[in-house]
């Protein structure tokens, strides 16, 4: 799933400063597992605006709403009416999310919230960490399941390095497992370390070209 | 200006401890608002927050004493929620005193009442809701 946090309080606040009505627009999909962009996440946010603007002594209007994924031209498409109410959209969605809003409702601003920042999981309740990175070369068969690319602080393809610390930890953060260790260990589990000997080389970046694009062939 | 405080109490310890204070005729300031909770657990930031829309100068969440939560990790969780709202009244620039988690048992009236005071000293040094 796609992970995110909210921004700092006072870039939000810059940036919805000229509007009076605003829409707050939830995203019910990654952001919402993530605690970043969900409908409770929108309720705080509104809160915190009408609060802010109260203590400065000007006047705010905010309507609330939170779509089920905000990366969807029709699920968008719902709030076209609370759109012609507001001045500005806030979106509390992916980078996806807030292209789609954006690109819907062209004549509104529409602000991201949120910072978009990995392809992830979630480690353990409010814990997540980055598990693709995106590359359009998936390497996961030659590692039994783990990528190296994001998991190892230094994208080894042949790995360990010279660092990898006692008990397996990584020399860069010693709170976070070598990738290379954990690799081994899944491959010597399924008895597949020999792949562990072979050499793989440098990986090709242009796997994905900019902007990245997929046609789907209906079967 | 408004001095309204907003107490969530615990229907199993701070609502019997509130009703106790009144039943042995204790007096504690009456700018106090009392919500019947099922659980302090049950007070979400959003609750939070949306008093102090309403003009609420200041928030209490009341629960039981730690280790006698009725629903185990209630009032814990509800501290948690307390500080994270701390944070985001501080965030906005206010005065993250303005928002409390306190335990009380069910038969401390006493204590309901001492905190119910000194949150309202507290609004003195704060100052009160716009």
């Amino acid at each position: 799933m796609i992970v995110a946090e909210r921004k700092p309080m006072e870039e939000i606040k810059q940036m919805v400063a000229p509007y009076k009505k605003l829409l707050l627009v939830g995203c019910g999909t990654c952001v919402t597992v993530c605690w970043a962009g969900g409908e409770k996440e929108v309720g705080i946010l509104a809160s915190q605006l009408r609060l802010a603007r109260q203590a400065e002594g000007k006047e705010i209007s905010i309507i609330e709403a939170t779509v089920e994924r905000q990366c969807e031209k029709e699920m968008v498409s719902e709030l076209r009416d609370k759109v012609k109410q507001v001045e500005a959209v806030l979106s509390l969605a992916c980078g996806a999310g807030v292209q789609t809003m954006a690109g819907m409702f062209e004549e509104t601003p529409v602000f991201p919230a949120l910072n978009t920042t990995f392809v992830g999981m979630p480690e353990q309740e409010g814990i997540w960490t980055e598990m693709c990175g995106l590359c359009g070369d998936c390497f996961l068969d030659r590692t039994g399941g783990i990528c190296p690319m994001v998991r190892c602080a230094k994208g080894l393809l042949n790995g360990p390095c010279g660092g990898t610390r006692r008990g397996g930890k990584c020399e860069v953060d010693p709170e976070k497992d070598c990738a290379w260790v954990l690799i081994y260990r899944r491959l010597e589990k399924q008895g597949r370390l020999d792949l562990m000997k072979k050499y793989y080389p440098p990986k090709n970046f242009r796997a994905v070209k900019r902007p990245g694009k997929i046609q789907a062939v209906k079967a | 200006m408004s001095n309204k405080i907003i107490a969530f109490c615990c229907e199993h310890s701070a609502y019997l401890a509130a009703d106790l204070a009144g039943k042995q005729g204790l007096h504690y300031p009456e700018n106090v608002r009392l919500i019947r909770v099922p659980c302090a657990g049950r007070v979400d930031v959003t609750h939070i927050l949306k008093a102090f829309e309403k003009g609420a100068a200041a928030v209490l969440v009341v629960g039981c004493e730690e280790g006698a939560c009725q629903h185990s990790t209630g009032n814990t969780r509800a501290k948690e929620r307390v500080n994270y709202s701390q944070t985001l009244l501080q965030e906005i620039g206010m005065d993250n005193r303005r928002v409390e988690m306190v335990n009380v048992a069910p038969g401390a009236p006493h204590k309901f009442v001492r905190i119910i005071k000194e949150m309202n000293e507290k609004i003195k040094e704060v100052g009160e809701a716009k």
